[in-house]
């Protein structure tokens, strides 16, 4: 780390980031929305949100050699790096920004034109096409230190964080997660608790700083204290009308997946939590006409999220409740700072992506108990075959279970290519015509 | 007397049903879609309307379905072809409890409740396996015609495997069989296999309730037809103008003011 790099790291922080984004705040032409009738006023919280995110973006441009950084992914458990100051950059969530600006195919396409199958994750292929070309709408990311990869999410990180090590010449931490099948066992625990530990060494290394137990230990409840927020933001969306849509929650996710664990994403969702619950009390709805109640199941279609907003929303239909937005909350509350590295074992050991089906299925039901659901919009994605797997079953048995009717839209995350607009047009209309008959 | 009009703009063909008000079917037609959705959609229904002896001027009410459903300018409301195949297909066969629909472009199943509700479906991915087209395509390669393929496939003496699900891919293994002087009956038989194989994975996530009724231009095969029943262990209801079935049940629908 150069004085230099830190010195120019910290004026960028505290002084330039904020200037020069008020700055290009000023220089873009302040065009008020188009109002859209199907919806409620928009969350006031997400002017802040956006400059959290823009910030974050903004100022990795100048964190290498001020501080170490590392590409992470989603479900790894991030607070052990927060420990020692690590920069995290999640190409997952990268992935989704391209995907939501239509960068989707040009970058995967990158990826391909280097050999890279078009079957593979396109979170993956955009990443990697991104190393290829450079090309990002976030400006410029930061050259990892570090790579930092559970497969709590998938096995694909696997070999995507190994290609990332080889290209960036960098060490490759995994954190390896044992499939749970039934029941978590005290070895499955141990086995990955002794994994933590055994990283601190080269974090150490990379870092250039020592472990200090009581700071983790405060990192660790902070990012429960987030989660829990997060968790309670989901939550008021149990209540009719339902303050926020699911797309909203899409957005509203990205500081608990990338800024987990610092200050600013907790006192995000308190903000957020102030203002749904003020929505709540007055009765403001996110769509103006709420007489559906949906729930939405996989990774978002990260280049459809308007279009289906809007879509849903005229026909007032709004989407309460989402597996994947939850999955940010659910496992959380075993994290305990009195017991970080076991507690943190369980937290990212019992994910929904790495829990069988069965828990999944019950998840679900209880979801659409606690959020009066009354159809289920399923997302199979062609890259998340993790998350893919085992949705027709599940369809079938909550259609058999509590008569809930659901569709299944087949796409992908960002790979536009993979999407056909006819196909999932007759597909949602037949489903609105069997809801609203 | 008030007259009703469906009309299903599919990709290979689209077809007309006018019906009178107690839902008795009086004229049909099916026409090829051609390059202009609206065009044969508008030849179509003269054809239909010609044949039932109905003047326009005394349709009632119009509706359009199918993929270029969005294409009948004068249709008074769009119906998807999933709540259409439904309805039509229950209004002939009262006791259906599933639709197996292989059309020109998709396949789909259909799960429907005692009063030909849709319950639940399912179609094939973004892709032209287990379709008409599939057919079309293998037919035109081995040279017979659509028509021809159900019949001489009947004359298979044994069975060959078509590995491919893939058209594209499909269509390289007939030709390398055909170089191998395969019978054109055993390579038919085994196409109708794969196209059977590829619906009946749709058939199996979906779960078969009550009895089938087969619709879309590919029923009329009685290769498939045979193959989809011995997979079934049961015999399935063909109308004797499967294609019509959608159209038919958007007209029904046109009966009921436009709900579906």
């Amino acid at each position: 780390m150069s004085l230099t790099n830190k010195l120019q790291f910290s004026f960028m922080k505290d002084l330039g980031a904020p200037a020069l984004m008020a700055l290009n705040q000023a220089g873009k032409k302040k065009r008020p929305p188009k109002p859209n009738p199907h919806f409620g006023p928009p969350l006031k919280s997400a002017k802040r949100l956006k400059e959290i995110m823009t910030r974050h973006y903004f100022l990795a441009r100048y964190a290498r050699g001020a501080r170490p950084v590392a590409w992470v992914t989603s479900g790894a458990p991030v607070e052990l790096l927060r420990a020692f100051g690590f920069y995290t950059i999640y190409p997952e969530n990268h992935g989704a920004l391209c995907g939501a600006q239509k960068m989707g195919p040009k970058l995967c396409q990158a990826a391909e034109e280097h050999g890279y199958h078009p079957d593979l994750c396109s979170y993956a292929r955009i990443d990697l096409g991104h190393y290829f070309t450079g090309i990002t709408p976030a400006g410029r990311l930061p050259k990892p230190d570090l790579l930092f990869a559970s497969n709590n999410i998938c096995q694909t990180v696997l070999y995507w964080y190994k290609a990332l090590a080889h290209y960036h010449n960098v060490p490759l931490l995994l954190f390896d997660t044992p499939y749970n099948f039934r029941d978590i066992t005290d070895s499955d625990v141990s086995f990955m608790s002794a994994q933590l530990e055994e990283m601190i060494p080269v974090l150490e290394r990379v870092s250039g700083r020592k472990f200090v137990m009581e700071r983790f230990q405060e990192i660790v409840q902070m990012a429960h204290d987030t989660s829990a927020l997060w968790g309670q933001v989901l939550a008021t969306m149990s209540h009719r009308p339902a303050p926020m849509t699911i797309f909203d929650a899409f957005v509203h996710l990205a500081p608990v997946v990338s800024l987990r664990g610092l200050p600013v994403s907790r006192e995000y969702y308190k903000l957020l939590l102030a203002e749904l619950q003020e929505r709540v009390s007055l009765g403001i709805g996110a769509v103006t006409n709420e007489n559906k109640r949906l729930m939405w199941d996989n990774i978002a279609i990260w280049y459809k999220v308007r279009d289906y907003a809007e879509l849903f929303a005229s026909k007032g239909m709004n989407f309460v409740a989402a597996t994947y937005t939850n999955a940010w909350a659910e496992t959380i509350h075993y994290l305990d700072q009195a017991k970080p590295f076991e507690s943190m074992a369980r937290a990212y050991g019992l994910v929904i992506l790495n829990n069988n089906l069965n828990h999944r299925l019950g998840l679900m039901e209880q979801m659409i108990k606690d959020y009066q659901v009354d159809g289920l919009v399923i997302h199979s994605a062609r890259s998340c075959k993790p998350y893919s797997v085992g949705q027709y079953d599940m369809k079938r048995l909550l259609m058999e279970r509590l008569g809930v009717p659901s569709v299944v839209i087949e796409a992908d995350i960002t790979d536009s290519r993979h999407y056909s607009e006819e196909q999932a047009q007759v597909r949602l209309e037949a489903f609105f015509e069997a809801l609203e008959n | 007397m008030p007259y009703f009009a469906g009309i299903d703009v599919g990709s290979l063909s689209s077809d007309a049903v006018i019906i009178d008000g107690d839902a008795n079917i009086l004229g049909f037609s099916v026409q090829p879609t051609g390059a202009h959705s609206t065009n044969a959609a508008e030849a179509a229904l003269a054809e239909a309307l010609d044949k039932a002896a109905v003047s326009r001027a005394d349709l009632a009410y119009i509706v359009a379905t199918g993929y270029g459903r969005v294409s009948v300018p004068f249709a008074h409301k769009r119906i998807t072809e999933i709540s259409c195949h439904g309805l039509g297909a229950h209004h002939l066969f009262p006791d259906t409890g599933t639709v197996i629909d292989i059309g020109g472009q998709d396949s789909k199943v259909i799960r429907l409740d005692k009063f030909g509700k849709v319950v639940d479906f399912s179609m094939n991915d973004k892709c032209a396996a287990g379709t008409g087209r599939f057919l079309e395509v293998m037919a035109e390669r081995l040279g017979v015609s659509l028509d021809q393929m159900g019949a001489l496939s009947q004359q298979a003496q044994r069975e060959i495997e078509i590995s491919s699900v893939c058209t594209v891919f499909a269509e390289s293994e007939v030709v390398s069989l055909i170089a191998r002087n395969q019978p054109k009956a055993e390579i038919i038989r085994g196409l109708h296999k794969a196209i059977v194989g590829r619906v009946w994975s749709m058939v199996k996530a979906l779960g078969v309730t009550g009895a089938v009724t087969m619709s879309g231009g590919v029923a009329k095969n009685q290769g498939v037809v045979k193959l989809m029943e011995a997979k079934l262990g049961q015999k399935v209801h063909i109308h004797s103008e499967p294609q019509i079935i959608g159209a038919l049940g958007a007209a029904l629908a046109a009966l009921r003011g436009g709900k579906a």
